[in-house]
């Protein structure tokens, strides 16, 4: 089947390391962490105080006058995913509803939007006075909400929450019409995502895609959650910066954060005619599944991850030895970065010892259904300026990984990177992507 | 050459019945899964019914329920919807060494699936232990002693919207690409078109896909009262999801998982398994138009339609039967109608479009599967599912709505449709299928 190619074009980010792609990537070429002490909620009384947190900012910064009053219907995952989106639209020179009335330069019904999106928990505080107004004798009364508290929420707080509501708020700021889709993998949300879009335009249905993933995880429940199952780190807390160690022999879990990373897909012949600037051609996608009845862990031998990493170096035609980079999940959970470790080694065989290692992780956090399309944006900006910086907190490799985690800052001309990611649950995914000159 | 894609196997869980035979007879029967609230008491809520599964046993469908059994709502019910679409596909089960002709790299799972509800005692509990009410303020540190004190690890991990398809990929060993999404209403048919896409393109075999999905906790109601979308006919929940009548006042919340086995033709052929359908047409859209509304125009279920009509390579006098969205809201009934008027042009009040809303309820994230499973019996048995409660129609809606009565009528080619809150719009067409 003939299928269209799909390349990269532009981007944006907000991370715990900048408002912007490239204040992203300076932080992390200084080799600065974006790792602090919780300051969302007073996180006394949690076993993880740490987090990545975004820096702060103002949401009517960046939307339009027309949409200042749906704001308030924003969660913070929401204003994430719409400040990446801003950012990775102007960046690729397209001029949307939103931007530019008067000069708008797409056609809204061949755009697609595909995001990863987390599952939103809601503002406990925004909901706590409700709640206190239903109890009776000292315990929450449903009797008293269904026919008291209920009507103390306000009355669209549901759409706050429902996690297509990402993608719908920034397709009616962009005037977005082509297909819209919400990809809830979890942590392989951001790849997954991306890896439809590309589907997408490579059948042909629409000729450019806005694709990436955000998720804001600072959240009492979303941290607790974490907590409870043990995959956050619960050591660390009074030295936040050593506390996320993908692939350390002191790694104790991760660190969780916030995030949104979207990236702008088009066709290959619709970038060239209008001579845009192309920074990578997406040409390998893999996916499979880890099967394990311990569902909040990967299998130990990362069979789903193999396999995904296997078929995305089939797909783009290329060898293990034709790799110049690859950027792992690497969460700091010891188990789950053995079995990707495991998974790598089993899909490379020996290339995996050589080729570079940059877990991105130990400075910008785990940002869950963002962090895919993050490490992809970090990929791209590697690529660019033929440029490697520095994993962080990988003293001493685990027992048993035996990759090349890069701990020096490397300059080298980059080609083809391979960005992997799985998730609790089990979706993995592979995305290889190639340097266009 | 692209792939056929036809459907191989079908299963389902839902508020009329475990399995298919017992919700098409249900339906044919124009009887109601809807009544009075049990999973929670809802006698204070603005709305005291819904449509929920009852007397679900999932140990029927599987021999070991144990690593399923704790899911969320959808979950457990989508492992049962899933095994017995496995069975009519002949695609083995609970088993490490299949010999059903499936490599397991090539079978994927696509589900539309929604999260799962928070652990409410908890939830409320924490809440109430932490909040200050002189100081307007939450103390986490009395909110956390609740909740590490009392919530258990596992029921927060499967609140997470891809632990349905976790569950689906422990039962069958499935190792192709897997995804979940959400968006919203529209989710299991986009699952749908875009598994069926996966296939067209090579990249898989089978792939099992549909949708799971439970809102009927205290949350999800009360989120839904506040938008006041639900019916609140309190006095009669059977009659209360009414499509396209003047007097309909809100859809009704249900739940439920459907499951349908996606498989290239040349796979189906090999494997020598029954065909009952062919997926021909996939069309995706968005309103971008307003956060609370659908677009006046529909315009993006007009742009939906005819994607998947023009992928089909078909017109609108080719559909036999379209199987609406009809949520029973105002809103959506209306606009519905109003964009099948433009398909569908002078042929629209001659292709009959029902909506088995009115007996299912709204299984949010699971509808578009369930009702595509509707639409496959509609084919096999040549008769299209009824509308029902009809019984005021709306003057300004004057399609032919099959009030009432299944109709008995030659039926090839159907049109599925399903429109998310926030305006995703997804279409799937399907047809009888013939080599």
């Amino acid at each position: 089947m003939d299928s269209a190619r799909v390349v990269i074009t532009g981007f944006g980010q907000i991370t715990p390391l900048g408002l912007t792609a490239d204040e992203t990537w300076a932080s992390l070429c200084a080799g600065k962490t974006g790792i602090d002490t919780i300051t969302a909620f007073d996180p006394v009384g949690f076993s993880c105080k740490i987090a990545g947190q975004v820096p702060e900012y103002q949401i009517r910064d960046y939307v339009p006058k027309t949409h200042r009053k749906a704001t308030k219907l924003m969660s913070r995952d929401i204003e994430l995913s719409v400040i990446a989106a801003n950012e990775a639209i102007m960046h690729a020179g397209f001029v949307t509803k939103g931007i530019d009335p008067e000069n708008i330069n797409i056609d809204p019904e061949r755009v697609a939007i595909n995001l990863g999106a987390g599952l939103i928990s809601c503002d406990l505080v925004e909901l706590a006075p409700a709640v206190a107004a239903s109890v009776t004798n000292g315990e929450f009364d449903i009797h008293k909400w269904g026919a008291e508290g209920l009507n103390q929420v306000t009355p669209l707080w549901l759409l706050k929450y429902l996690p297509n509501m990402l993608a719908c708020h920034i397709g009616i700021i962009h005037d977005i019409q082509g297909p819209s889709n919400t990809i809830t993998c979890a942590e392989a949300a951001g790849h997954l995502a991306i890896t439809e879009a590309v589907q997408v335009i490579a059948r042909s249905t629409s000729d450019i895609a806005l694709a990436g993933g955000a998720e804001a995880k600072v959240n009492p429940i979303v941290m607790i959650r974490q907590c409870l199952l043990k995959r956050a780190t619960c050591e660390n807390n009074d030295d936040p910066a050593s506390a996320c160690r993908p692939f350390d022999a002191d790694a104790k879990g991760s660190v969780f954060g916030e995030a949104a990373g979207n990236v702008i897909l088009e066709e290959l012949n619709h970038a060239r005619r209008r001579n845009a600037k192309i920074y990578a051609e997406v040409v390998g996608l893999g996916q499979s599944n880890s099967i394990n009845p311990d569902y909040e862990h990967i299998e130990p031998d990362g069979k789903g991850i193999r396999i995904a990493i296997e078929k995305a170096l089939a797909e783009a035609k290329i060898q293990p030895d034709d790799l110049d980079l690859i950027i792992p999940h690497g969460t700091g959970i010891p188990t789950d970065d053995l079995a990707e470790a495991n998974a790598i080694q089993a899909a490379l065989g020996k290339a995996a010892a050589k080729i570079p290692v940059w877990p991105t992780k130990s400075m910008l956090s785990n940002t869950g259904a963002a962090s895919g399309a993050v490490d992809v944006i970090a990929a791209l900006c590697a690529m660019r300026d033929g440029k490697i910086p520095a994993a962080k907190n990988c003293d001493k490799k685990a027992a048993g990984c035996n990759l090349n985690i890069v701990n020096q800052p490397q300059k080298k001309n980059i080609r083809f990177v391979l960005s992997c990611s799985y998730t609790y649950g089990g979706q993995t995914a592979a995305v290889v992507l190639e340097k266009t000159n | 050459m692209t792939e056929r894609v036809v459907i191989t196997g079908m299963g389902i869980v839902c508020p009329l019945g475990h399995d298919v035979e017992t919700l098409w007879q249900a339906i044919l029967a124009g009887k109601s899964g809807v009544a009075k609230t049990t999973i929670f008491d809802a006698s204070t809520f603005p709305t005291t019914f819904d449509a929920e599964v009852k007397d679900y046993d999932l140990a029927k469908y599987v021999k070991n329920p144990q690593p399923h059994e704790h899911g969320n709502r959808g979950s457990v019910f989508v492992v049962g919807a899933a095994a017995q679409a496995c069975r009519q596909a002949a695609i083995n089960v609970e088993t490490d060494e299949p010999t059903d002709g499936i490599d397991r790299t090539r079978m994927g799972i696509y589900l539309g699936a929604g999260e799962g509800s928070v652990d409410n005692d908890v939830f409320f509990a924490a809440i109430v232990n932490g909040w200050d009410t002189e100081k307007n303020e939450m103390d986490w540190g009395k909110w956390a002693e609740v909740a590490f004190g009392r919530m258990d690890p596992m029921r927060e991990l499967e609140q997470e919207p891809n632990m349905p398809a976790a569950h689906i990929a422990l039962l069958t060993g499935a190792r192709g690409p897997t995804r979940s999404c959400l968006t919203a209403c529209a989710a299991s048919t986009q699952s749908v078109g875009e598994a069926t896409m996966l296939i067209r393109k090579g990249d898989a075999d089978v792939i099992i896909a549909g949708g799971a999905h439970s809102m009927i906790h205290p949350l999800g109601l009360t989120g839904f009262n506040r938008l006041t979308a639900l019916s609140t006919r309190n006095d009669s929940p059977e009659t209360a999801s009414r499509p396209f009548t003047a007097s309909r006042d809100g859809f009704i919340l249900g739940e439920g998982a459907a499951i349908v086995i996606l498989e290239s033709l040349n796979s189906a052929k090999k494997r020598g398994v029954e065909i009952l359908a062919e997926v021909i047409g996939y069309g995706s859209s968005s309103d971008a138009f307003r956060i609370t509304d659908m677009h006046e125009e529909g315009r993006g279920a007009v742009q939906a339609i005819n994607a998947a009509l023009a992928d089909a390579g078909i017109t609108y006098k080719n559909i036999d039967y379209i199987n609406t969205h009809g949520t029973s809201t105002a809103e959506n009934d209306s606009i519905e109608t109003k964009a099948l008027k433009a398909v569908f042009k002078e042929e629209a009040k001659n292709t009959p479009a029902s909506s088995v809303k009115s007996m299912l309820g709204h299984l949010i994230g699971a509808a578009g599967a369930a009702e595509l499973i509707t639409c496959v019996l509609a084919i096999r048995d040549n008769v299209v599912p009824p509308t029902m409660n009809l019984n005021d129609p709306d003057p300004a809606l004057d399609l032919d709505y099959v009030p009432n009565k299944p109709r008995k009528m030659p039926v090839n080619i159907v049109v599925n449709e399903s429109f998310g809150f926030g305006g995703q719009n997804n279409v799937v067409i399907i047809k009888r299928y013939q080599d």
